[in-house]
């Protein structure tokens, strides 16, 4: 059990800002009972740091020396701002659901457009409705982790989606945090509940837009994936390079699903990215994949817990991380195979490109498996770009920058290639490239 | 009449690897439109000459100098060389998972073409260069679809390397073992493609151990090489003495 009685500046600032947030924060009654509980849940663990296991290379006491001030609803200035910036992240054809400084932004969704079978409501309106006890569940989860508990504590707003039973989407879902505050920090909890024999694709991009500064993003998702169900997933993280974002998954999944899921982190200047995936129902198939491309001082932590609680389920997770000059990548990836979950089948393979001297990654896989007739495996490496390939590429005269482009491109290739949805696989490709392009 | 200067001179060339001399003085000289052939024992110097000439990191030149159309070749990255019209046929093609040959192909002769100030090649032109080279080189399309080298035989990565000098139409092209690990029917092609590319505005060097490949490529001038240095220069026969004696007569020599 990892307690911390001692408490560092930062976590006292945390208390001082739930304390001054009460009147900005949605819902009464239950709702304000859960925040507490779950505020104090989060002081009894404090601050993650390089002594709890689970954020041992992402020392938040370090990283995150302060806490900035829940940023204010956005005026018609900062919603214009939000508006220019969305622009190149919009996903073609997608149904758009934008939160703007943590608060959902009806102008700039497209709630009217949305297929049908296909429900949103903000987050803020539902723990707002005094009508049911049961909105303060949207707050809680089975998982513990300080950063969770306090996105709990202090969500202004979030989506909470709904896709019925039986629907079959043709466009793609977006959701997009825009932050165009300075100094300010958004708690976004949305929640996802994708119905039985459902064939839907989801994004998510965070941006920033011009004006935001040393910006704090906390996120959580909930999700829920009925049986039967196909899902493609995309997370696109492309926050400020001065920004911090703490990005929680929560998905329970369903039996005879497939899902896909990939996260692409690039930027923000510090970033965690954990998942936390329990297969509930048997003959589910999850791929979850991600890159992380990193430069300058980027600290990039992806983590992902694999839970196969029921048997006859597969795994499969294929991570690429490229660092440049003083850039920090981090994979921990956990599969945990419970005693009852015979069968499964499960692999994980993490690789990491760094191109300096100075850039470090972490690669932590770890097996926790308490059945007895299972494959499971896993496999991380860690190297330098090729030096025989960088001379035939450049013999064949490409440029040191145009031979390392090609080579990193077809690294991170592995991963992406997992993506089975072209567009969205088309989609991670450009942005991958943009990378690129900006090395050069 | 003003004497033409020569492509490729090599002069004096000193080259240490790890603080050993492998090349001594060094001295060649290649003209536009000649073959000429490296012979020599192992542990000559011939790859490292041909290394040197592209511009492989880890070569430490200590003296002479390399001039190419007059300009001093040493000074100049890899790729500025390539772009020059240095082509290096590699004893051992490497394999780029993750990079398809089409698209190498493509983004190598673009940026040759765009260090030279040449526009870039349009798509549909360049498929069809593409398309004319490879059926003359009996390579399936479907192999550039491939991971450039990945999973092709020993002949098919040689074959490739004469498909990228046809492409890039540089104006020296040195193949370093060309023969190595071919058998006797995947050496007839690659050689054959390797004539359909002698021209009278290209010169080769072609380096290797034993004479056969000269029967399929019939050289110029031949060069044996020992210890670091050229020992003995001759024409085409020098390469049938050599067969028929070995080269234990200039590892004495030298």
């Amino acid at each position: 059990m990892n307690l911390v009685l001692a408490k560092t500046e930062t976590g006292r600032a945390l208390g001082d800002i739930f304390t001054a947030s009460q009147g900005r924060l949605p819902g009464m009654g239950r709702v304000a009972d859960v925040r507490r509980q779950a505020f104090e849940a989060y002081e009894h663990a404090g601050l993650p740091h390089r002594r709890i296991e689970d954020w041992k290379y992402t020392d938040l006491r370090v990283l995150m020396r302060e806490v900035q001030p829940l940023a204010l609803a956005p005026n018609a200035a900062a919603i214009e701002r939000a508006r220019a910036a969305l622009k190149p992240h919009a996903v073609e054809g997608a149904s758009k659901l934008v939160l703007v400084d943590g608060v959902f932004a009806p102008a700039l969704s497209d709630v009217a457009g949305l297929e049908a079978g296909v429900n949103v409501r903000s987050l803020r309106e539902i723990l707002d409705d005094n009508g049911s006890d049961a909105r303060a569940d949207l707050l809680l989860t089975k998982q513990t982790d300080a950063m969770i508990s306090l996105n709990a504590a202090l969500a202004t707003d979030g989506v909470v989606l709904g896709i019925a039973d039986g629907a079959m989407l043709s466009r793609p879902v977006q959701i997009i945090h825009v932050a165009t505050a300075a100094s300010a920090s958004a708690f976004t909890r949305s929640h996802v509940k994708v119905g039985h024999n459902v064939r839907a694709t989801l994004v998510e991009s965070f941006i920033a837009a011009e004006g935001a500064r040393s910006h704090q993003a906390n996120d959580a998702v909930i999700v829920w994936i009925g049986d039967g169900t196909e899902l493609s997933h995309v997370r696109l993280m492309a926050d400020a390079v001065d920004a911090i974002n703490i990005t929680s998954q929560v998905f329970t999944v369903g039996a005879k699903a497939k899902l896909n899921l990939f996260n692409m982190t690039s930027g923000a200047a510090v970033s965690r990215f954990q998942g936390f995936i329990t297969l509930a129902g048997e003959g589910t198939e999850l791929s979850i994949n991600g890159v992380n491309l990193l430069r300058g001082k980027q600290h990039g932590d992806m983590t992902l817990v694999v839970d196969h609680a029921v048997p006859n389920c597969t795994s499969r997770e294929v991570f690429r991380a490229v660092a440049d000059d003083r850039a920090h990548s981090v994979f921990q990836g956990r599969i945990k195979v419970w005693p009852k979950a015979q069968k499964t089948d499960a692999k994980m393979m993490t690789r990491a490109l760094l191109l300096s001297d100075e850039a470090e990654a972490d690669n932590k896989p770890e097996l926790e498996i308490f059945a007895d007739d299972v494959a499971c495996g896993h496999g991380a490496t860690t190297g330098a770009l090729d030096d025989s390939l960088m001379f035939y590429l450049r013999a064949r005269g490409l440029s040191e920058k145009e031979a390392q482009a090609l080579l990193i491109q077809a690294f991170v290739g592995e991963a992406i290639e997992q993506i089975a949805n072209d567009g969205l696989r088309d989609l991670v490709t450009a942005n991958a490239q943009r990378w690129l392009e900006m090395r050069q | 009449m003003e004497q033409q200067m020569p492509l490729l001179e090599v002069k004096d060339l000193q080259v240490r690897v790890d603080d050993r001399e492998i090349l001594h003085g060094l001295s060649l000289t290649v003209n536009e439109g000649e073959v000429h052939a490296i012979m020599g024992p192992n542990g000559s110097g011939k790859s490292t000459l041909s290394h040197v000439i592209a511009g492989k990191p880890g070569y430490e030149v200590t003296g002479g100098e390399i001039l190419f159309k007059g300009e001093n070749l040493l000074q100049m990255n890899p790729d500025e060389r390539a772009a020059k019209g240095v082509f290096l046929a590699f004893q051992y093609p490497v394999e780029i998972p993750g990079v398809a040959t089409m698209m190498f192909l493509r983004t190598a002769l673009n940026a040759q073409r765009k260090a030279r100030g040449e526009s870039e090649y349009s798509t549909p032109a360049f498929l069809k260069k593409v398309r004319e080279v490879s059926n003359s080189l009996n390579i399936p399309q479907d192999m550039l679809k491939r991971g450039v080298n990945v999973g092709f035989s020993g002949g098919e990565k040689k074959r490739n390397e004469v498909l990228q000098m046809a492409l890039f139409e540089p104006s020296l092209c040195i193949l370093d073992e060309m023969d190595s690990g071919l058998d006797i029917d995947a050496l007839r092609i690659a050689a054959d493609g390797v004539n359909a590319l002698r021209a009278p505005n290209r010169a080769m060097i072609v380096i290797t151990h034993y004479q056969r490949l000269l029967n399929y490529i019939i050289p110029d001038v031949v060069h044996v090489m020992s210890r670091g240095r050229v020992v003995k220069s001759g024409d085409k026969d020098l390469a049938l003495e050599l067969e028929a004696s070995g080269y234990a007569q200039f590892e004495d020599a030298a």
